[in-house]
C-alpha cells in the first residue's frame, strides 16, 4: 500500500520519489502549469502550480510528495495568484492570439481560459523580438516565448543536439539558439526532433503546416487544459529525468 | 595580417589551459577573455566552447548572464558610475552628465570612436567613500567635479590605466570603532595550531556553543552547518567563502578582505579541518577585482608557511587549499547555491531546494558556504573560546558585529558593535543629525524611522548583515525606495515569472508614480504585486523586492500620497450621484444610503 497526502481535502497516493504534481496527475487532479512536461524533470520556474503546503506556498511540480502533507491548490486565493502570473507572462511577451498558428493548441491560452483571465491587466512590455525563419523546414517565432525551457531539456536530453540555450537576465532573460549567427539554419535542428513537440506555445512551428487544422477542431478546443493534462500525465519518459542544461535543475 | 576570426581566438589558448580546459572555470575564462580582447566576439564563444566541450550557447548564456560580461564592443575606456542611492546622495548622477557632456556621449552608448562608454552599475562597495565608479573594473573613489574632469581628459588622451594618478584608486578601510574582532591580535596559524589539539568535533561543537550565527544575514547557526556538512556523505567536501558582499550599503567584507585577509583564510582553514574539505573557493565579487593580487599574495605567503597546502602545520594528512573566484557582476550570485552554480560555471540561478549546499553544493558534494566575516568570527570564537566569545552581544546574537555606515553622517565607515546595539546608539557615534530614517540590512532589509530608532541589531529585532544607511530630513524617502526598485529589477536572475515580471512591473509603477502620473490604484497594485512576489517567488531577491516600498509606504506615506495624481481613483461619472433617485424613493438619506467614501 501506498502513502497518501491530502489535496484539497482528500487523499492522493503517491510512490516514492514522486513530486506533489506528478502523483496528483497521476491520481487524476489536475494543478494548473506550464513550464513542467510529464516527461521531463520539472525545474519549477513558471510558478503557476504553486500550491499551499502545511501553510507554505511552494510550486508543486518541484515540491517531493511525503505522506501526511495538506496540499491546497483549488482555492480562490492561489487561482488568483495563477491569472496574475499568467496575466505576466501574457504582458511579458508579444501574444495575439487571434492571428496565431497555435491557437487552439496553445497551453497559456488554454490556462488563461481556465483559470477566467479575462484582460492582461497589466500594460503590454511591447518587447523587440525579430522572428527567426531562416530555417527551410522551421520557424521560431521568439515574440510567444514564456521561458520555460522544455525545448531547451527536449534538445539537449532526447535529441542530444543542445539547439537551445538561455542568455541575458532578469526582464531580458531571453531564447538562444546555438550558432555563431545566431541563427537556427546554422544549427541541427530537424523535424524530427523532439524539440518539435515541446513548446506549450508558437515559437517552434513547422513551415507550410499553417492553420492546417482549423480553429475549433483543436487540441483545447475538444477537452480543456485540465482534462488534456490528465491524459498526458501517464506517458512513459523518453528522456533520462534529469537535465544538465536547464536552470534549477541542479 | 589575422583574419577576423583569429583575433578573437588568439590567446585563448593560454588562458583555456591555465584553467586545465575544466568547464567549471567557465565563467573564469571569460572574464579573463574580456580582460584581453575588451569584449567577448562571437567566434571567441564558439571557439571557447569546443575547447571546454560544452555548446556555444552554454558558454553565450554564461556570458550573457553577467553585467560585466560584454558580447558586443563596449569602448576602450568603461566607465560605470556606482548607481546606490549613497552615491546619487553624494551627487553621482550629476558627475555622471558632466561626464557625458565632456565626451559628448549618452549614458549606455558607446562612442562613435569606440574609445569610452558610461553607464550606471549596481552599489560598488564604496558608499563611506563616494561617489565611486569603475573604470575597465578598475574601483576609483571620491569623485568630485575635478576629479571626473580630469579622468574625462585621460580617457580623451588615451592615458593607459596604469598610468592615472595612484591616488585615485586608493581605498581607505575608513575603520571608527573597533572590537574584539578589529582588535584581535592572531597571529597568522594561532587558531589552526589550537585546534590541530583537538579533533574535528571538538571544534564544530566549540563553534556551536559560541553561538556563531552566520553573518550574511540569514543566521544559520555556523557550527550546525559545519556539523551538518562534515557529517554528509561525499568523495570530497568544500569550503566557500561568500565574498559577494553585494548588497547595497554593506562594505565591511571589503576592509576585512584587504586588511584581515589572513583571518578570512585562517577560519576557512578551521572550517576545512572540521569538515574535512581539501579544496575551498573564495568568491570575490566583481567589484573588488583590485583586491586579487593582494589576496593571491596572502595566499602564496600562507603557502609558504605551512598554513595551505600539503601537511598543514606538519599534520599528515591536513591538506587544503584555496582558490579566489572572480564574480562578474550578479547580485544574486551572493544566494548561496546561485554562488555554487556561478562557482560551477554557470548563469548564476538559484536552485532548487532541498537538497541544501551542505550535502549537495559544489559539484553535488557537502559544501559549507559562509560568510567572509563569519570565517573570521568563528576563528577568533574559537581564539577566545566559546564561554568568552558567548559572553559579548545578547542571549541569541553572540558576538559582535561589523556595520558599514554611509549615507547622511560625517563619519561613514566601519563599526564594531557587540550584538544589541541600538540603531540610535550607532547614529550618535557616527554624527548623524536630523536623522529620519536608516535602512537596516540593505535595500532587502528593513527601513527603521525615527520612531524606531530605539531597536537593536540582532537576531532577536533587526537581523544584519552589516549594511547601515543613514537618511537625514531633507531626502525624499520615495526616492529611496525607487532606487532599490530598480536594483531589485537589474539584478533579478529571470528565473521565476513572479520576480522576473513583477520586478520589471514593480519600476514601471514606481516611475509612473515619480512621473506625477501615479493614483490611488497604483499603490494598491504595489500592495499586490508584493503578495504576488512574497509568495510564489522562486528565492529570497523576488519575496523582498517590494519590502523597501512597503516599509517607506508604512512610515512616509506622504511622501507617496505628495506625487499622485488623485488620492483616490476618480471615476468619470458620480457613483454616489448615480444613487440618489434610490434615496429619494426609500426616504433615505443615512449614511448607509451613501457609498463610503472608499467606495465612491
Amino acid at each position: 500500500m501506498s502513502d497518501t497526502f491530502q489535496l484539497d481535502g482528500t487523499s492522493v497516493p503517491f510512490e516514492a520519489g514522486q513530486t506533489v504534481m506528478q502523483a496528483a496527475l497521476a491520481g487524476g487532479r489536475y494543478i494548473p502549469h506550464l513550464c513542467y512536461h510529464p516527461e521531463f524533470k520539472p525545474h519549477g520556474s513558471c510558478k503557476v502550480c504553486t500550491v499551499k503546503i502545511n501553510g507554505r506556498t511552494m510550486a508543486s511540480c518541484t515540491m517531493p510528495a511525503e505522506a501526511g502533507l495538506e496540499v491546497e491548490s483549488n482555492i480562490e486565493e492561489l487561482n488568483g495568484l495563477r491569472r496574475t502570473l499568467v496575466q505576466m507572462l501574457f504582458v511579458e511577451g508579444n501574444h495575439f492570439c487571434p492571428s496565431c498558428e497555435a491557437s487552439g493548441n496553445c497551453q497559456l491560452q488554454a490556462t488563461a481560459y481556465a483559470l477566467q483571465v479575462m484582460t492582461p491587466h497589466y500594460n503590454q512590455f511591447f518587447p523587440d523580438r525579430p522572428l527567426d525563419a531562416s530555417h527551410p523546414d522551421i520557424l521560431l517565432d521568439f515574440n510567444r516565448c514564456i521561458l520555460c525551457e522544455l525545448c531547451v531539456c527536449a534538445s539537449s536530453e532526447v535529441d542530444g543536439k543542445n539547439v537551445f540555450g538561455l542568455s541575458g537576465r532578469g526582464i531580458t532573460k531571453h531564447l538562444i539558439v546555438n550558432a555563431e549567427s545566431g541563427l537556427l539554419k546554422d544549427t541541427d535542428m530537424a523535424l524530427t526532433d523532439k524539440a518539435m513537440q515541446v513548446c506549450p506555445v508558437g515559437v517552434i512551428l513547422e513551415k507550410g503546416k499553417g492553420f492546417s487544422v482549423p480553429i475549433g477542431e483543436r487540441r483545447y478546443d475538444q477537452r480543456p487544459v485540465s482534462a488534456q493534462a490528465l491524459d498526458d500525465a501517464p506517458r512513459q519518459a523518453d528522456a533520462s529525468g534529469s537535465c544538465a542544461v536547464c536552470e534549477g535543475s541542479s | 595580417m589575422m583574419a577576423g576570426s583569429e583575433i578573437h581566438t588568439a590567446g585563448l589558448d593560454s588562458i583555456l589551459d591555465r584553467y586545465a580546459r575544466d568547464p567549471n572555470a567557465l565563467l573564469q575564462v571569460l572574464r579573463e577573455v574580456q580582460e584581453l580582447h575588451g569584449y567577448i566576439h562571437p567566434s571567441s564563444i564558439s571557439y571557447i566552447g569546443v575547447k571546454l566541450g560544452i555548446p556555444r550557447a552554454r558558454v553565450e548564456g554564461v556570458a550573457g548572464f553577467y553585467s560585466f560580461l560584454h558580447l558586443q564592443p563596449h569602448g576602450e575606456y568603461r566607465v560605470l558610475f556606482s548607481d546606490n542611492i549613497t552615491d546619487r546622495m553624494q551627487g553621482s548622477q550629476a558627475l555622471m552628465e558632466q561626464m557625458c557632456q565632456q565626451l559628448w556621449l549618452q549614458p549606455g552608448k558607446v562612442s562613435e570612436d569606440g574609445l569610452v562608454s558610461i553607464n550606471t552599475t549596481s552599489c560598488t562597495g564604496m558608499c563611506d567613500q563616494g561617489p565611486a565608479m569603475l573604470v575597465n573594473g578598475r574601483a576609483i573613489t571620491r569623485l568630485t567635479h575635478q576629479r571626473v574632469q580630469e579622468i574625462g581628459h585621460l580617457i580623451r588622451n588615451r592615458t593607459p590605466l596604469a598610468d592615472w594618478p595612484a591616488d585615485y584608486f586608493r581605498v581607505e578601510d575608513n575603520i571608527r570603532r573597533r572590537g574584539p574582532l578589529l582588535d584581535n591580535t592572531i597571529a597568522p596559524g594561532d587558531v589552526l595550531r589550537a585546534a590541530l589539539a583537538l579533533d574535528s568535533k571538538d571544534i564544530i561543537e566549540t563553534v556551536k556553543s559560541s553561538g556563531l550565527r552566520g553573518r550574511g544575514g540569514a543566521g544559520f547557526p555556523t557550527g550546525i552547518k559545519w556539523e551538518a556538512c562534515s557529517n554528509a556523505p561525499g568523495s570530497e567536501h568544500y569550503v566557500v567563502c561568500n565574498a559577494d558582499e553585494g548588497e547595497p550599503g554593506t562594505f565591511k567584507d571589503r576592509v576585512l578582505l584587504t586588511s584581515y585577509a589572513d583571518l578570512v583564510f585562517e577560519g576557512m582553514t578551521l572550517c576545512a579541518l572540521a569538515i574535512g574539505a581539501q579544496h575551498g573557493f573564495l568568491y570575490l565579487r566583481g567589484e573588488y577585482r583590485y583586491l586579487l593580487e593582494p589576496l593571491q599574495a596572502v595566499l602564496q605567503r600562507r603557502r609558504d608557511n605551512k598554513l595551505l597546502g600539503r601537511n598543514i602545520l606538519e599534520r599528515s594528512g591536513f591538506d587544503f587549499d584555496i582558490a579566489i573566484h572572480l564574480g562578474a557582476g550578479a547580485y544574486i550570485c551572493g544566494e548561496e547555491s546561485a554562488l555554487i552554480e556561478s562557482l560551477e560555471g554557470k548563469r548564476g540561478v538559484p536552485r532548487n531546494r532541498p537538497p541544501f549546499p551542505v550535502t549537495h553544493g559544489y559539484l553535488q558534494q557537502p559544501t559549507a558556504v559562509d560568510n567572509v566575516e563569519t570565517f573570521c568570527s568563528a576563528a577568533l570564537a574559537m581564539q577566545m573560546g566559546a564561554e568568552n566569545y558567548r559572553a559579548i552581544g545578547t542571549a541569541k546574537s553572540s558576538g559582535s558585529k561589523l556595520i558599514s555606515v554611509s549615507g547622511d553622517c560625517p563619519r561613514p565607515g566601519i563599526y564594531e558593535y557587540p550584538f544589541g546595539v541600538s540603531v540610535r546608539e550607532v547614529l550618535d557615534d557616527c554624527g548623524a543629525a536630523n536623522a529620519r530614517a536608516v535602512q537596516v540590512s540593505g535595500p532587502s532589509g528593513v527601513c527603521v524611522a525615527e520612531s524606531e530608532f530605539d531597536r537593536k541589531l540582532g537576531f532577536e529585532d533587526l537581523p544584519t548583515a552589516g549594511a547601515f544607511m543613514v537618511f537625514d530630513d531633507s531626502r525624499d524617502l520615495f526616492e529611496v525606495a525607487r532606487n532599490f526598485v530598480h536594483f531589485f529589477a537589474h539584478e533579478s536572475c529571470g528565473f521565476c515569472t513572479p520576480c522576473r515580471v513583477g520586478t520589471a512591473l514593480l519600476k514601471s509603477t514606481m516611475d509612473k508614480i515619480a512621473a506625477g502620473l501615479g493614483t490611488q490604484y497604483d499603490l494598491g497594485e504595489i500592495e499586490h504585486l508584493d503578495h504576488v512576489l512574497q509568495t510564489s517567488s522562486h528565492c529570497g531577491l523576488g519575496r523582498t523586492a517590494c519590502n523597501p516600498v512597503l516599509h517607506t509606504l508604512k512610515h512616509f506615506r506622504p511622501a507617496y500620497e505628495s506625487r499622485l495624481k488623485s488620492l483616490e481613483f476618480e471615476p468619470a461619472f458620480d457613483l454616489d450621484g448615480a444613487l440618489a433617485r434610490a434615496r429619494q424613493m426609500t426616504g433615505r438619506d443615512d449614511a448607509g444610503a451613501h457609498l463610503k467614501p472608499e467606495e465612491a
